[in-house]
């Protein structure tokens, strides 16, 4: 038996340098988990890119499957999805895996992102790193508008029937160009169609073509850390970084850990709140679309929400997309308005410190509010919260550069 | 970094179990993506047993029904057709349908409950073509001294009027005959033959 | 002001009447039920007032016979003697017995297809639905909703329920206010009982919550075992884990 083992064994060894004489295995394998030196000091918080990774698994490969069982036109959709939650063997397990995971995309994202302000992970050098992920986020939210469309319920089609208005909203194109979007004079057959095609091939290449060139991004300026200190500057006589540990075994089994506890939190959802009480799948989303007849009140699913509550709290309508369209993009900037010469939120001044509370105040309550009717009270709320929402970036050049920043430690802490 | 004091043991240990434990939740979790692709209800219920009216059926003619989205022959045979059958026996490859698929109560010469009717699924057993029936007096005879019977144009499969293979041809097994049974005389019922009425 | 202290009042005289809360939810009070789909008699209760008196105009197009006697423990052969009236084969789905044309004529609008009609409304909109109907003159069918204004459909359980009507609307000064459901009375008593009524009522909408997700009968059961196998794999990558990190100082 032991004999067997070890002659298995070797077997693999050997089938693996064959394999490496041909293709960069092992080289890869270096470069990326075995010889990639993470900071040694992650928290909490450097979860969330992993998860990401993971929850972008699970909808490609739910997707997949629901491919297999949908019907991408205006008279079956309806159906198909009911189809498949009661007559496709676990068909049910698939969809809500995948309905679920839309919601936990940016339940993680969101987290993520936040953890780049926390700690300055969009600073020099890390831009392009930043700016990839910012490039995820716009296509993941394209992704997820075009995906709500396909059950083609109530909310589907009034939902995209909005969000497509926008354009029109521009001027001398935006006839055109949501005509164009649209395929059709309203919302229809035509407008499913092509939205399904993009998402489920043109999208998904997209975001798999950004994760590549994010990890790569990454690896090439390597991880910050929540001291914010770049280790690369601190090597030993080996040219290793000594506050740094190899990704793999390390952070590899860290992150098995980690994405167990987020699958019980993922499958708790899924098997017992698929609902998420109208957050996940909203009630009017089980009613057929109804090209005649608008549902009472339409709001966007929840992480669409503080934006959806910028347009409103604009009185014009053309100033209202603007706003809209400058709430998700300005992120992009965001290395260059930063003045700061301190990356973490440990080492910054008051200034920044209650900035960012104060934006990630205004960033939930517009989620809230994005969610409410409109009253009067709401949307004065709303207008004051977008005012703080955009002081936050457009005035960081000023309350960075006067900030009170702490001395940097050379070293990570422990 | 420092792994002068590792327990190697309890670490091979733990590997083990994650990779053991780990693995066992993977196969449990890719069950349902496997079983998601075998037929929904709604497969099983188009494919549900169905009824056939065959009062209408003239001796020495055919009907094809669908049952599961296959054709089912059914052939009223004559009785010189039943004779041409039991001629053959020498000429076909399992005469007795041994090795062939087929309810207990169709294993016998005729392959059938009653001898009069052949009931069978039309598809031949060699790579799933559905052959052509050819009756004896036809002007294109699959082969010499043919008596009537079916003919698979895609690998050229012969199969006489009891859908039994014949010898030297791809097809290796008869053709096969799907549980059926009579509600009445004239009416059978096909996918079910279950006792109870 | 005043109006939110109505409303306030109106929930609480309900809460006394029927021994139910009101639910805020939306702006509208809804009479609240417990749905209990563990209760398979309930189930089957409701699955049979379902398919007498709503399948003849209403269909339930996605769901099956058998899947609901599979689920509901009713076999094929009872399933084919007292809940199929339309067709004979198991396997078929919910579809209406009347034309569509005809009900198109008859009401007007097609009624809508029921088998996620409980996920569209909600448990709580259907139970005070189907106890909030009265007579009004004006309307087609001679009653109104308190749940689903200027409704278009006759109430089907009206001899088992009998006849409501909508009492003091007006006021001592001859202003109208809005009816809540504490206006509601009895004024021809039906076939049941108030209590027998109400029973029938939460049958109807356990079956109909059942009909809006089947696997919500199973779901929860299968979820127990995931997480468990979860909380156990768990423990040991945390195992695992510290074991690895005692070499990180």
């Amino acid at each position: 038996m032991a004999d067997l083992g070890k002659k298995v064994v070797d077997g693999l060894y050997g089938l693996r340098d064959w394999v490496d004489d041909r293709f960069p295995l092992m080289q890869n394998w270096n470069e990326h988990l075995a010889k990639y030196y993470a900071p040694k000091n992650f928290n909490f918080w450097y979860y969330f890119g992993g998860f990401a990774l993971l929850v972008f698994a699970i909808q490609i490969l739910t997707g997949i499957w629901l491919t297999m069982n949908y019907k991408p036109s205006a008279e079956e959709a309806f159906a198909s999805v009911e189809y498949i939650m009661r007559d496709v063997n676990w068909g049910w397990l698939i969809r809500y895996m995948h309905s679920t995971g839309a919601s936990a995309f940016f339940v993680v994202i969101y987290l993520h992102m936040f953890r780049a302000l926390l700690y300055g992970s969009y600073k020099k050098p890390r831009e392009l790193l930043w700016l990839s992920g910012m490039g995820l986020y716009l296509v993941l939210m394209g992704e997820a508008f075009f995906g709500y469309l396909l059950p083609w319920g109530q909310m589907s089609y009034w939902g995209a029937q909005v969000i497509i208005s926008l354009f029109g909203a521009l001027p001398i194109v935006g006839e055109q160009l949501s005509l164009w979007i649209r395929g059709d004079f309203v919302v229809s057959d035509v407008t499913l169609n092509r939205f399904f095609s993009l998402h489920v091939i043109a999208f998904p290449l997209l975001i798999f073509g950004l994760i590549g060139a994010h990890i790569l991004a990454l690896h090439e300026v390597g991880s910050n850390n929540p001291d914010g200190v770049e280790i690369k500057k601190n090597k030993n006589a080996e040219g290793i970084p000594v506050d740094g540990i190899p990704f793999h075994p390390y952070y590899t089994v860290k992150d098995i850990f980690g994405a167990t506890v987020f699958l019980i939190f993922f499958f708790g959802v899924v098997f017992f709140m698929p609902e998420m009480n109208g957050y996940f799948l909203e009630h009017a989303n089980f009613i057929p679309a109804d090209p005649l007849k608008t549902p009472e009140h339409i709001a966007p699913v929840w992480y669409f929400t503080p934006f959806y509550a910028i347009l409103r709290a604009v009185p014009d309508q053309l100033g209202g997309v603007i706003a809209m369209g400058l709430s998700t993009t300005i992120f992009l900037v965001l290395p260059w308005l930063d003045r700061s010469p301190v990356k973490s939120t440990r080492y910054r001044g008051r200034n920044f410190k209650c900035a960012l509370v104060l934006f990630v105040i205004s960033f939930l309550t517009l989620g809230w509010l994005g969610m409410q009717p409109v009253t009067p009270l709401f949307t004065w709320m709303a207008r004051f919260f977008s005012l703080v929402y955009f002081a936050f970036f457009l005035l960081m050049p000023f309350y960075t550069a006067i900030d009170n920043d702490k001395t940097v430690p050379d070293r990570v802490k422990n | 970094m420092d792994n002068s004091n590792v327990d190697k043991s309890r670490r091979r240990f733990l590997t083990a179990a994650a990779t053991v434990v780990g693995g066992a939740g993977a196969a449990a979790g890719a069950v349902p993506f496997i079983a998601t692709m075998t037929p929904s209800a709604k497969t099983k219920a188009i494919g549900a047993p169905v009824e056939v009216d065959i009062s209408k059926l003239k001796p020495g003619e055919r009907m094809i029904e669908k049952w599961q989205g296959k054709p089912v022959w059914i052939l009223r045979r004559t009785k010189e057709m039943l004779a041409d059958i039991a001629a053959q026996d020498g000429a076909v490859s399992d005469p007795k349908s041994e090795s062939s698929a087929q309810p207990e109560y169709a294993k016998n010469e005729y392959r059938a409950r009653e001898d009069e009717f052949l009931v069978v699924i039309g598809i031949c057993t060699h790579l799933g073509c559905s052959p052509s029936f050819v009756l004896k007096d036809s002007d294109n005879t699959p082969a010499d001294n043919w008596k009537g019977g079916f003919f698979c144009p895609c690998h050229g499969s012969r199969f006489d009027l009891a859908g039994r293979v014949f010898k030297g041809v791809p097809a290796p097994t008869n053709l096969v005959i799907p549980p059926y049974k009579f509600i009445t005389p004239s009416r059978l019922v096909i996918g079910d033959d279950s006792e109870a009425v | 002001m005043l109006g939110h202290k109505r409303v306030h009042q109106a929930a609480f005289t309900l809460l006394m009447l029927v021994s139910a809360t009101a639910s805020a939810a939306g702006g509208a009070h809804l009479l609240h039920m417990d749905v209990d789909l563990g209760n398979e008699a309930s189930l089957q209760r409701g699955a049979k007032t379902f398919v007498n008196y709503c399948l003849s105009c209403h269909s339930a197009s996605y769901m099956r016979y058998n899947r609901m006697g599979k689920d509901l423990g009713i076999s094929d052969d009872v399933l084919k003697a007292n809940f199929m009236f339309g067709t004979d084969k198991v396997g078929d789905t919910m579809t209406v017995s009347m034309d569509s044309e005809d009900s198109l004529k008859f009401f007007g609008v097609s009624p809508p297809d029921l088998s996620v009609i409980a996920r569209a409304r909600g448990a709580d909109w259907l139970y005070s639905y189907f106890k909030t109907f009265y007579l009004d003159e004006n309307r087609p069918f001679g009653v109104n909703n308190l749940t689903f204004k200027d409704v278009g459909m006759p109430h089907v359980l009206w001899e088992l329920q009998g006849v409501q009507r909508l009492a003091h609307v007006e006021s001592e000064d001859g202003a109208h206010h809005t009816p809540t459901y504490a206006d509601l009375e009895l004024i021809t008593p039906g076939t049941q009982t108030e209590k027998e009524y109400d029973q029938t009522i939460r049958d109807l909408v356990n079956f109909m919550v059942y009909l809006g997700e089947p696997i919500k009968l199973k779901r929860g059961k299968i979820g127990v075992w995931v997480l468990l196998y979860l909380f156990v794999f768990m423990i040991i990558a945390y195992m695992l884990k510290k074991e690895y990190w005692r070499d990180v100082h």
